[in-house]
């Protein structure tokens, strides 16, 4: 399983991404490969082809609940438009370059101050990350279970 | 006289961060006025101001994650003159010019491959839907899987020598902090030579566009400018990572040469106008009717006196032919310069790899300490200048960035007019198509508006029309 947490920890709250897949690293959990970065490009779609389950982590603006958390599917051509890719996009680019089209997922964790240079999330998005991950450890621990169900 | 028309506008897309392009129309719906306003990143100044000067070039990569390695690199050249180091051992020099090679052509493949080359393959008018890279894909395949391994390449290089993929360490005041590993060195030598036969192909690919199209190019968003680049001391080669700065006017004349970086505050001025946040820098001694420059790697190849790696300077002297040696004042053959750039960055990274002083211990030079530096760099989209001043306990108390956009900020603008001017004016109907004209001239330059948050749900780029009334027609905004 491939994790990938992105965005510019600069800028505040933005950081939520980098600051999840960070602390995932950190716990050196088994069969999870987590890769950090500010953006999504084009190569990522390279990583993601090679794994049959991945996790795009980013922060979120504007939702009331503390993360969220949704299937994706690859995206249509037009909302590719920039340097940097969405996770949608990146998915439709393994598709067609690789044929690989893992399951994967979104975790949006709602962010509030995204204005100004500076590093460190506020206190909500501090507790909006602590809530996601343990949402996300137990989901993982779901799928980890369901792995080896299937493998019994 | 004729009313105000609601009219379908597309966004400004594939160019990075917050911009905004507004068109105004008169009664007789031609162009009166069009401007690309840019929000600029703010804060930063007091952001880094009582930072120790030995994480600034660490922190400075936040501002911008497009091209964090050039930040890096200039702050850390600014380091290096505080720390009193004129000159970096072997290893350390090298290694940061790995850095910055693997750098710039990695930047420089996103743009053309996955940007650029849907307006350049479909036309700047085909459809919507037809302009994206998984069109280009469909056409070209193997064009696709090439350019994500370049970029990977690039990537890799970047990795191994700052450390890390983001937030990388590895320039640090007064050397790098690492050197490459003979497995590494095996590594990227084991396909050098794949990358280089493909930034041939690319330079084929854009030099043929380019000729093919020679009257579109030759219109298209093209006016005479100054032109402003690092160029190699003494004798005036391109130079990426370290140089002297050179100054042309758009015929070819000499507005300085070979003067010091450090000497930038005198050589130019930054305009401020109050429709923008963004300030338009002009030389000096021109004034700011006369003086506005365009930099990048069409600039380059317009001052460069020549490119010190065979297969690049073959196909710089192939660019210049087409003008005669005189500089060449298209937009569009920006992406041409791109391309030869990349062939320069892999011939040089080949050079270094096979260079024993990359796997060299001598690290970091010591020097007498000074309270002020300035560092400058040749990055993807241009010249990059960072200015600090640090007191007696090596806090930052002063700081000032000019970035490749900015220097920018005329060109973009008077080729948005020019465009939209040629392409929009007088027509009853302004289709989607006409308007990414607009969006081509803008994205020639490549410029990076980022230092800007990514947060899914922000829509940072918008058009916004407006009717001989002065009200606003129509505008529109998209996430990306």
């Amino acid at each position: 399983m491939l994790l990938i947490g992105y965005g510019n920890p600069g800028r505040g709250d933005d950081g939520l991404g980098p600051a999840f897949s960070e602390s995932m690293a950190a716990r050196g959990l088994p069969e999870l490969e987590v890769d950090t970065d500010y953006q999504l490009f084009a190569e990522h779609a390279l990583a993601v082809s090679a794994h049959d389950l991945v996790v795009f982590v980013d922060a979120e603006i504007g939702r009331q609940e503390s993360f969220s958390f949704t299937e994706l599917e690859p995206g249509s051509p037009e909302i590719l438009g920039s340097h940097s890719f969405t996770p949608e996009t990146v998915l439709a680019l393994s598709a067609t370059l690789y044929g690989a089209s893992p399951r994967s997922f979104i975790l949006g964790i709602t962010g509030y101050d995204f204005g100004d240079v500076k590093e460190g999330l506020s206190e909500k998005a501090a507790a909006n990350l602590a809530e996601a991950e343990a949402f996300f450890l137990k989901w993982l621990q779901e799928q980890t279970s369901e792995k080896e169900a299937a493998h019994a | 006289m004729a009313e105000p028309r609601m009219i379908e506008i597309s966004p400004v897309t594939r160019v990075e961060g917050h911009g905004k392009v507004t068109i105004h129309l008169d009664g007789e719906n031609n162009v009166e006025e069009a401007r690309l306003h840019i929000v600029e990143f703010r804060g930063f100044e007091r952001f880094i101001r009582g930072r120790l000067m030995w994480e600034v070039p660490v922190i400075v990569q936040r501002l911008c994650g497009i091209c964090p390695v050039s930040h890096h690199l200039a702050a850390a050249k600014a380091m290096d003159m505080i720390a009193g180091v004129d000159q970096l051992t072997p290893t350390g020099e090298k290694m940061r010019r790995l850095m910055h090679y693997g750098q710039v052509m990695q930047s420089h493949v996103l743009h053309f491959f996955h940007l650029a080359a849907p307006d350049l393959l479909f036309g700047f008018g085909a459809p919507a839907e037809k302009r994206n890279i998984f069109e280009v894909i469909k056409e070209k395949p193997e064009l696709g899987k090439r350019a994500v391994l370049m970029r990977k390449y690039g990537q890799e290089i970047i990795e191994a020598t700052a450390g890390k993929k983001i937030h990388g360490t590895g320039a640090v005041p007064g050397g790098i902090n690492r050197n490459l590993s003979i497995q590494q060195r095996d590594h990227f030598l084991g396909s050098i030579d794949e990358m280089i036969e493909w930034a041939l192909d690319a330079v084929k690919i854009a030099r043929d566009y380019t000729l093919e199209h020679e009257d579109l190019v030759a219109e298209f968003g093209s006016f005479p400018s100054n032109y402003m680049s690092l160029v190699r001391e003494g004798d005036g080669a391109l130079d990426l990572y370290h140089g002297n700065l050179r100054a042309l006017s758009s015929t070819g004349d000499m507005i300085f040469d070979q003067m010091p970086y450090t000497r930038y505050h005198e050589l130019i001025v930054e305009d401020v106008r109050s429709w923008s946040y963004m300030k338009f820098p002009f030389i000096t001694e021109l004034g700011p009717e006369a003086g506005w420059y365009r930099v990048g790697p069409l600039a380059r190849m317009n001052t460069a006196s020549f490119i010190d790696t065979p297969l690049a300077e073959v196909a710089h002297k192939d660019l210049k032919a087409v003008t005669g040696g005189s500089p060449n004042n298209s937009t569009l053959a920006n992406h041409w310069a791109r391309m030869i750039e990349v062939l320069h960055c892999v011939e040089k990274i080949r050079e270094l790899l096979n260079d024993p002083d990359l796997q060299g211990t001598d690290l970091i030079a010591k020097g007498d300490r000074r309270e002020e530096g300035i560092g400058v760099i040749e990055a993807p989209r241009g010249n990059l200048i960072h200015h600090y001043r640090v007191d007696e306990h090596d806090q930052v108390t002063y700081c000032n960035l000019i970035v490749s956009t900015t220097h920018n900020n005329e060109g973009m603008n008077r080729a948005v007019k020019d465009v939209a001017v040629k392409h929009l004016s007088g027509h009853e109907t302004i289709t989607e198509g006409m308007l990414n004209h607009v969006e081509v001239a803008i994205r020639a330059y490549d410029p990076c508006l980022s230092c800007a948050t990514h947060a899914l749900g922000q829509m940072p780029l918008q058009v916004e029309l407006f009717g001989a009334d002065g009200g606003l027609v129509d505008s529109r905004t998209q996430s990306i």
